[in-house]
């Protein structure tokens, strides 16, 4: 797939293409969805590093399963909530290899809290990057632990409430305490220079790793209009009202 | 290594995976199998493999899983506990037709139907080992990692108390194997190939959709491993009224029994299940076409029991003789697991003052 504007030869230049490591321009997210946005950027960013022979990716259960097939990458399947004890068995045994996890936040932040903790104090030498879009997407719109204030699910109907449902975890700003952790920052794609910084970011992370010093974690906000209960166009100014107030953008460790 | 050695179970079990090329190990420390986690710490970096401190066993579990997947031979251990917190991966990691080599050192023997039956989802299954002495552990450890890789399915191991802390004389030839093919399923990193995706999901190539039939395809191993898994050890069956069912550390001492109880004159067979799954079916059945009785012993209120009335179908009374037994710990050998008091049972069965 590929789009073209005015000028250059016959008028016609190319400025955006599918990246080579994405098997099908076709996905079964919905329309709006952050997390198809995120993922090109990734195989971008594995495919200028010359990295897609060395890249061992373990996925975790959301949405973003649907990549794994689609991605022309080896990849491991792992559980819901357990990417990082897996990725940390690859990388162990394979530390020549390129290892990089694909979370949510229902993933990483509600059921696999711990394993994100342990590996970034451990000091594993793989990339977390996790899809933030405030909310359990897959099952179709529940509260996560990183659901904001104020914030409309199916389980925190009216708004999540600071007394009834209690606050959401920032877990960049959480990793970033640990000892073992080398980099930590947090993007969004929700807008064109919002996916620039997506790009820089997950560079340094990617090369935090390739130097050997230590866990990178990238937290990258992600645009779940259904989820949201608004409209795919509304979606990216959800995005930047609602959500990243909570979850402000920047390199937080490194 | 010298020939022979005196080592505890759970040491035979750790230099048999070492020799059997694990290299790959997590662990989190339970009684009584922390010290296959204490050993395997000295000894995979002395082999250039890694032991890693698990912060939990669900942890534990995922990290054997990344290992395994990369095609390297991996180890976890654990008891009922802990087995009982890894079960989510267990049951993927059959779909998912990884490798491991699962070690459950048991309290008693009460985690029999969690090894049989799975105490995780789906229609998974495990290939169960039971051994009886430190050497027979030895063996079935070079043999469990030649089955998982063979089969491309889990194999647990188990163990109890006894075997793990009780030191006896063990040998480490190496076993006569088939070769296997590689690992070609394996996660390498997609050099001069198009990318896979191992997974429990579905089918590991890209853009494939036949989820149902990745997952037949793992069941259509069972009956295969049934037909060619079966493992069994028996004695004094020729002319036996009474066969004595017993597996693991425990079917030792009902050997022992059986065999005062022959000096005894009375007509007492054995069967020692050595695979508990599969489960030794037709040897079941046809100790027990001839005799008058089947006496199950186990130390559990009653697990393995269903297996032998599922194999002889109701054509003799199936009678426990064993029974939930602990020392005041809770971790080890209780006072059913005593041979006076074996016999005992069996002399009962055996004159129908026990009414089956
Ligand atoms: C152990 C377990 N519990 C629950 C689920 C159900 N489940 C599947 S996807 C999902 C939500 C994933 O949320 P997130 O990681 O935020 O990804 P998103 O769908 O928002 O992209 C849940 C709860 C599961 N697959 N496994
Ligand atoms: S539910 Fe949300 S996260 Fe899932 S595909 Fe739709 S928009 Fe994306
Ligand atoms: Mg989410």
């Amino acid at each position: 797939m590929s789009a073209v504007t005015g000028s250059g030869e016959r008028g016609l230049r190319k400025v955006f293409e599918k990246p080579d490591l994405l098997l099908s321009a076709e996905h079964s997210l919905c329309p709006g969805c952050g997390e198809p946005v995120a993922l090109r950027v990734i195989l971008e960013a594995v495919q200028e590093l010359g990295l897609r022979e060395r890249t061992i990716c373990v996925a975790g259960i959301g949405c973003y399963t649907a990549f794994p097939m689609i991605m022309d990458v080896d990849v491991m399947q792992a559980l819901h909530g357990r990417a990082p004890s897996v990725a940390t068995g690859v990388k162990r045994v394979r530390p020549d290899a390129f290892v990089f996890t694909m979370q949510g936040d229902g993933d990483m932040i509600s059921e696999g809290l711990q394993e994100v903790l342990h590996a970034a104090a451990r000091g594993e030498r793989i990339t977390a990057i996790v899809f933030n879009n405030a909310v359990f997407g897959e099952t179709g719109g529940h509260m996560t632990a990183a659901t904001v204030l104020g914030q409309h699910t199916k389980t925190s109907v009216g708004g999540r409430d600071r007394e009834r449902h209690g606050n959401p975890i920032r877990i960049s700003e959480l990793v970033a305490q640990l000892d073992g952790a080398a980099y930590v920052a947090r993007s969004a794609v929700h807008t064109p220079s919002a996916i620039k910084l997506t790009e820089q970011y997950l560079r340094d992370a990617f090369q935090c790793q390739l130097e050997g010093r230590g866990f990178s974690l990238l937290e990258i906000l992600t645009m779940c209009p259904t989820d949201w209960f608004v409209t795919p166009a509304q979606g990216p100014a959800f995005l930047a009202e609602r959500i990243e107030p909570t979850f402000p953008l920047g390199i937080i460790k490194s | 290594m010298p020939e022979r050695v005196l080592m505890e179970g759970s040491a035979a079990i750790v230099e048999a995976a070492v020799q059997a090329g694990c290299r790959f190990y997590a662990g989190y420390p339970i009684t009584p199998s922390t010290e296959i986690l204490e050993l395997m710490s000295v000894r995979m970096p002395q082999v250039g493999g890694t032991c890693m401190n698990a912060e939990s066993e669900i942890e534990a579990i995922g990290m054997v899983w990344g290992a395994a997947g990369c095609g390297v031979r991996s180890m976890i251990a654990s008891t009922g506990q802990g087995i009982s917190l890894m079960q989510e991966s267990f049951a993927e990691l059959a779909n998912a037709q990884i490798p491991i080599v699962a070690v459950n050192m048991c309290r008693g023997q009460g985690d029999y139907f969690q090894a049989t039956r799975g105490g995780g989802h789906g229609d998974y299954r495990f290939i169960v080992l039971a051994p009886s002495t430190a050497q027979e552990a030895a063996d079935l450890t070079q043999l469990a990692f030649h089955l998982a890789d063979k089969w491309r399915n889990p194999v647990m191991i188990m163990g109890d108390f006894l075997l793990s802390h009780t030191s006896e004389m063990v040998s480490f030839a190496a076993p006569a194997l088939a070769e296997l093919p590689p690992k070609e399923w394996a996660v390498t990193g997609a050099k001069g190939r198009r990318g896979i995706t191992l997974s429990p999901l579905g089918p590991s190539e890209k853009l494939s959709t036949d989820v149902a039939a990745a997952l037949a395809n793992v069941t259509a191993k069972h009956s295969a491993i049934v037909s060619e898994e079966v493992r069994v050890e028996h004695g004094f069956l020729e002319d036996a009224e009474l066969v004595v069912v017993a597996f693991g550390f425990p079917g030792r001492f009902v050997k022992y029994a059986v065999r005062l109880a022959r000096e005894r004159g009375l007509r007492v067979g054995y069967v020692r299940p050595i695979s508990l799954w599969p489960f030794p079916r037709h040897a079941v059945a046809s100790a027990a076409a001839t005799a008058r009785a089947v006496a199950v012993f186990e130390l559990n209120a009653g697990q393995m029991i269903e297996d032998v009335q599922l194999s002889v179908l109701g054509r003799v009374p199936v009678v426990a003789i064993g029974g939930i037994s602990h020392d005041h710990s809770g971790f080890g050998v209780g006072p059913l697991l005593n041979v006076e008091h074996i016999l005992k049972r069996i002399g009962q069965v055996y004159s129908g003052k026990e009414d089956p």
